[in-house]
Order: C-alpha cells, then sequence, then structure tokens
C-alpha cells in the first residue's frame, strides 16, 4: 500500500463497506433524534407536529425513569461481577489436565449458543416454576415453602438467568488467557516461595488483567441492551424494568414514539457515561 | 553450603523410563554442568534436583538431609529458567525483590538486599523499568539477580544463554562465571553447547538418554573420553572417528583422532586424501578431507596462513600419542 494509485484504489474499495456501516448506524440515530423533538401518536393521529423538548422533559420527570435507570445498572453490574468471578474460578478449574477435557469445555461453553429468549423460557418453567419447577420440587424435599422466584425474587433470577447465559463467554475468554500464561512464570514463582494463593494473586490474576477488561468491557455493551430475557419471564413488572424496556413500552405499549426516542436518546447517554466510567477503571489494562 | 546428592534416582512419565537409576555428587561451590544432546534428560534432572517434578524413586539429599519429599521453596536453591520467567506486570525492583516479599523480610532489609543485587549485576539504572522495556541480556541478569538475593545454597541454571545472541552470550558466560567466583556458591547449569560446557564449568557431567556418560573436568573429558559418545560430543569441531580396516591395524573398532591432532603435507604422510571444504576463521583454516579410510571426511586444523585448493591431494599424519581407541562397545581402551 505505497504508491498512490493503490492508496486511492484501497480508499474506493473500502467506500461501500464505509457507507454501508456508517448508514446503518445514522440512519437510525438521526430517525431517533428526529422523532425525539415531534409530537408522533401512531394510533392517535400520527405525526402531530414538532414538540420542543417536551418529549425529554415527560420521560425523565416520570416516576419510572430513576427506577429504570438503577435497575438497568444493577442488572448490569451484577451480572457482570458474578460472570466475571465465577468465570475466573471455573477457567481455573478447566485449565487443569482431566479426563474428557473436549466434551466438559464444550458443555461448558453451551448455554452461550442458547437464545436468550429460549433460555428465559426454560428458566421460567423449568426451573423457576413455584409449582412445577425444579427448585419447587428442591425446596419441598428439604420441607420448605417453594418460592416465587419471580415474583419474590424477581431481579435475582433475572441477574441469575441472564449470568447463567454469560458465563461461558467469560469462561471462555478468560481459559485462553490462562492458557498463554508461561508455565515457568509459575515455577519461577513456586521457587520464591509463592503458595497457590500468592501465585493467583500475584501472577494469574495481574496477568489476566487485559482479559477480565475485554470481558468487561463487551458483556456491559450487550448487557445495557438486555430486553427478551425481561420480556419473557417478568415482562418488566416487580421492579424488574430497565430502561430499554421502558423505552419499548413507551413506544409500543403506549404508542408513543416521540416519548420513546427522547428515552432512546437517555439511554445513549447513560451507555456513554457508563462507557467513560469502565475506560477510567479498567481501560488502562489495554495499553500494551 | 550447597551439597547436592542423587542417591539412586529415576524418574518415569506413565511408561517411559526417562532418568535411569543415577548417582552423582555436586560438591559444595562448585561449577557443574549438564551437558548432552536435547532429550538426553537434563533439563528433567535439573528440575528434579529443584523440586518441580517429583521423583519416581531414590533420594535427594542437600546438605546432607533427606529434600525428596521438600517443596521448591524451601530447598535453598534459586533458579534462573530458558525464558527467564520474569513477572512481566512488575518492575525490575519488585521482580528481584519478589523472593523476599514471600519470605516475608523486613523492608528495610529487602531494600539493601535488592540495591546489593543490582549494584553486582550493573542493574542499578534499570529498577524501575518493566522487564518488557529490557534487552535479552538484561533480562537475564534480573533473572539471576531475582536467584541471588535470596542467597541460595545453590544455583539453578536451565540453558540460561539459549535465548541470545552470540556476542552476548560470549560476554554473559564470563559474567556468571565471575559471579561464581565472587558468590562462591554452587551452581548447576543445563547447556546443550559444550563450548559452555567446557569454558564455565568446574565439573561437566555428560549425559545421554538419562544415564551418565562420563563425569570430569573439562580437560579430563577433553584428553580422555571414556566413549566413543563424550568423544564425538566433547571438542568443536568433532573429533575424527575412524572405524574398519584402519581401526583395526591399531587393535581397536574405532580410532578417535582430534583435528588439532593431524599433520598435513602435500607430499608424504600415513593417510592420503583430497581437500574438500575449507573453513577459514583467520586464526585457524579447517579442512575437510575426503580420504580412503573413512567414509565421512576428516576434519583437519592447520594454520590460517595455510592455503590448500579444492581437489587438492594431500597427505595426513596422525600424532601417534593423541590416538583414542575404543573397542566394540565403544568403550576406551588403555
Amino acid at each position: 500500500m505505497a504508491t498512490k494509485a493503490s492508496r486511492s484504489a484501497a480508499r474506493l474499495m473500502m467506500a461501500p463497506a464505509v457507507i454501508l456501516l456508517m448508514g446503518w448506524m445514522l440512519v437510525p440515530l438521526t430517525m431517533t433524534v428526529w422523532f425525539s423533538f415531534r409530537k408522533y401518536l401512531p394510533l392517535r393521529g400520527g405525526d402531530l407536529g414538532p414538540a420542543g423538548f417536551d418529549n425529554y422533559v415527560r420521560f425523565v420527570t416520570s416516576s419510572s425513569f430513576w427506577p429504570a435507570v438503577w435497575t438497568t445498572l444493577i442488572i448490569v453490574g451484577g451480572v457482570l461481577l458474578i460472570t466475571v468471578v465465577l468465570g475466573i474460578l471455573l477457567a481455573l478449574l478447566l485449565d487443569q489436565p482431566m479426563w474428557g477435557q473436549g466434551v466438559v469445555r464444550i458443555l461448558v461453553i453451551a448455554p452461550f449458543f442458547v437464545m436468550p429468549t429460549v433460555s428465559a423460557l426454560v428458566w421460567k418453567n423449568m426451573f423457576m416454576d413455584p409449582t412445577n419447577g425444579l427448585f419447587a420440587h428442591l425446596w419441598r424435599l428439604f420441607g420448605a415453602e417453594p418460592v416465587a422466584w419471580l415474583s419474590e425474587a424477581s431481579m435475582g433470577s433475572i441477574v441469575m438467568i441472564v449470568s447463567w447465559q454469560w458465563l461461558p463467554f467469560a469462561t471462555l475468554i478468560l481459559l485462553t488467557a490462562i492458557q498463554s500464561l508461561d508455565s515457568e512464570q509459575l515455577e519461577a514463582a513456586e521457587m520464591d516461595g509463592a503458595g497457590p494463593l500468592q501465585r493467583f494473586g500475584h501472577i494469574i490474576l495481574p496477568h489476566l488483567g487485559r482479559a477480565i477488561t475485554i470481558v468487561i468491557l463487551i458483556q456491559t455493551i450487550f448487557l445495557l441492551s438486555i430486553f427478551a430475557e425481561i420480556f419473557v419471564t417478568t415482562g418488566g413488572a416487580f421492579g424488574t424494568r430497565t430502561l430499554t424496556y421502558l423505552i419499548f413500552q413507551r413506544v409500543l405499549e403506549s404508542q408513543n414514539v416521540g416519548l420513546g426516542s427522547a428515552g432512546g436518546v437517555y439511554a445513549i447517554i447513560l451507555a456513554n457515561i457508563v462507557a467513560i466510567f469502565l475506560m477510567r477503571i479498567v481501560g488502562k489494562n489495554l495499553d500494551a | 553450603m550447597g551439597r547436592i546428592q542423587l542417591k539412586d534416582v529415576t524418574k518415569s512419565f506413565g511408561e517411559a523410563q526417562v532418568i535411569p537409576p543415577l548417582n552423582l555428587t555436586i560438591e559444595d561451590g562448585e561449577f557443574t554442568v549438564f551437558v548432552g544432546p536435547s532429550g538426553c534428560g537434563k533439563s528433567t534432572l535439573l528440575r528434579l534436583i529443584a523440586g518441580l517434578e517429583d521423583i519416581t524413586s531414590g533420594v535427594i539429599e542437600i546438605n546432607g538431609e533427606d529434600a525428596t519429599d521438600v517443596v521448591p521453596a524451601r530447598r535453598g536453591l534459586a533458579m534462573v529458567f530458558q525464558s527467564y520467567a520474569l513477572y512481566p506486570h512488575m518492575s525490575v525492583r519488585k521482580n528481584i525483590a519478589f523472593p523476599l516479599r514471600m519470605a516475608k523480610m523486613s523492608p528495610d532489609e529487602i531494600d539493601r538486599r535488592v540495591k546489593s543485587a543490582a549494584d553486582v549485576l550493573n542493574l542499578t539504572d534499570y529498577l524501575e523499568r518493566r522487564p518488557g522495556q529490557l534487552s535479552g541480556g538484561q533480562r537475564q541478569r534480573v533473572a539471576i539477580g531475582r536467584a541471588i538475593v535470596r542467597e541460595p545454597a545453590a544455583f539453578l541454571f536451565d540453558e540460561p544463554l539459549s535465548n541470545l545472541d552470540a556476542a552476548l552470550r560470549v560476554g554473559m558466560r564470563m559474567e556468571i562465571s565471575e559471579l561464581h567466583k565472587k558468590l562462591d556458591t554452587t551452581m548447576v547449569y543445563v547447556t546443550h553447547d559444550q563450548v559452555e560446557a567446557m569454558t564455565m564449568a568446574d565439573k561437566i557431567v555428560v549425559l545421554q538418554a538419562g544415564y551418565i556418560e562420563q563425569v570430569g573436568s573439562p580437560l579430563e573429558l577433553y584428553q580422555r573420553p571414556k566413549n566413543t559418545f563424550v568423544a564425538g560430543f566433547i571438542g568443536s569441531p568433532k573429533m575424527n572417528l575412524v572405524t574398519g580396516a584402519e581401526a583395526a591395524r591399531h587393535d581397536a573398532t574405532t580410532i578417535g583422532i582430534r583435528p588439532e591432532h593431524i599433520d598435513i603435507s602435500d607430499s608424504e604422510g600415513a593417510w592420503k586424501g583430497i581437500v574438500g571444504v575449507s573453513e577459514h576463521l583467520g586464526s585457524d583454516t579447517f579442512f575437510h578431507i575426503h580420504s580412503d579410510i573413512s567414509d565421512e571426511p576428516l576434519t583437519v586444523r592447520a594454520s590460517g596462513e595455510l592455503l590448500l585448493d579444492y581437489g587438492a591431494t594431500v597427505f595426513l599424519t596422525p600424532r601417534a600419542e593423541y590416538l583414542h581407541r575404543f573397542d566394540a562397545r565403544g568403550l576406551r581402551i588403555e
């Protein structure tokens, strides 16, 4: 790619992809911003003209706004905590030589291939159902009163379901990171007198820093927008309404596209605030 | 104090026995080099001594005490790895201090020891850098620094110079020898490079397939190799080993003669040959000469001034007093 001709040829050939990607992102974004300044009620007259900042003010002053923001953050934080901690432990476990390693690894990764809707339904009906669920049977076996998971411990249940889905991803990335650790470093630490816990703390954990950062960043992107798990389990009830779900309700249940779009713009702002905090906290791990 | 004794030590990985029963004593303060071709078990032997691998049977004694089941950290040995195994996220200072921190030493004592190690190894200016910012030779020195701060009974080196370029290797060879003289501690050094073995060792242990072929000082091994393996392995270029009729004439199955012990002449001599490739090193020239007595070309060392054309006919005379004779089992005949 040194000559002038090859450089302009490269630009020309990359152009379609760049234009497509830009369009893909810019068109919906522009439409969202446009609608957020309109009074747009599809079943009640359609586009009823400009609304100024009315939608923004209404969305933010609604009593459901701040609870939705907190719910979103708690779910993201809870899932991150569980998947990273359990992911590290599982990765350490799977790194040990054992019989049937290949099969076990595939089984561990399997939940990641189950669609969110399906896994949430499986959890809801097979595990968490208060009369026929496996948990209910287990509780009764010990003589306890079955828990109505999705109404009594709704947040915990959703965090559990989503963690189950994302644990394989975290495990997979962390496992490959652990496998890339030079075994001589661990042996050197052993000779230097470091016990198993100290080897974990001083050698393995710092080595995993970058992988943990990547897991946190990627998972945050996807977790901020989880929807299916909430839709098929609680339907946003019992304090599980996230910002995404709130927007969905404003647009489709209340048929208010303008209000929902304003919510969408807030969601973008929230995502950016979270991103800034994350980059502050963990971003330095990415510098080589 | 660092006297290491191996008594009937064996090591098997599953069915495969890599170290057959082996006995060896490494005296206090001695620089011992394990040398052998790759896969001869020399690194495994070092790891057995370090405690990084469990021995299958036998006893390892360090300073007269049974250390067979002692964990690596408590054997009082320090190891320098082939890849240096520095901790990449720690500064040089923290790397060197790591074993001391693990031993829960006081910060003042740690500081003092790190400082003196850095002085010895010329690392004072690099203490705040990360290993990634250092050159190969500097990393090597950090690895050695991490070993010496512990003031161990013995140092174990696992091919420490194999990742360095040729010029640095010569330099580090000198530095390690110097360090040995300064510290006067037992060192066990593994290498496949017989030049390193010859130049550094007080005692060389030649290994092949887990067996000890010969133990002795560098010159002992060079001048009186016990068998054809040691004869061919020690010395560069290799000793010429000749079998067949010419060997039988000397009442041996194999005869060996080093390249510097053959006189070359263009008019008369014991063996007639044709000059093949010549390697000019400046000070010396090595001629590869094809002769009737052997299928392999004979290597002959001559002074750097001697010039011979490719294909020229020459006569060779081995110096009788330097001729090595070996029997059918490859053992030396006195």
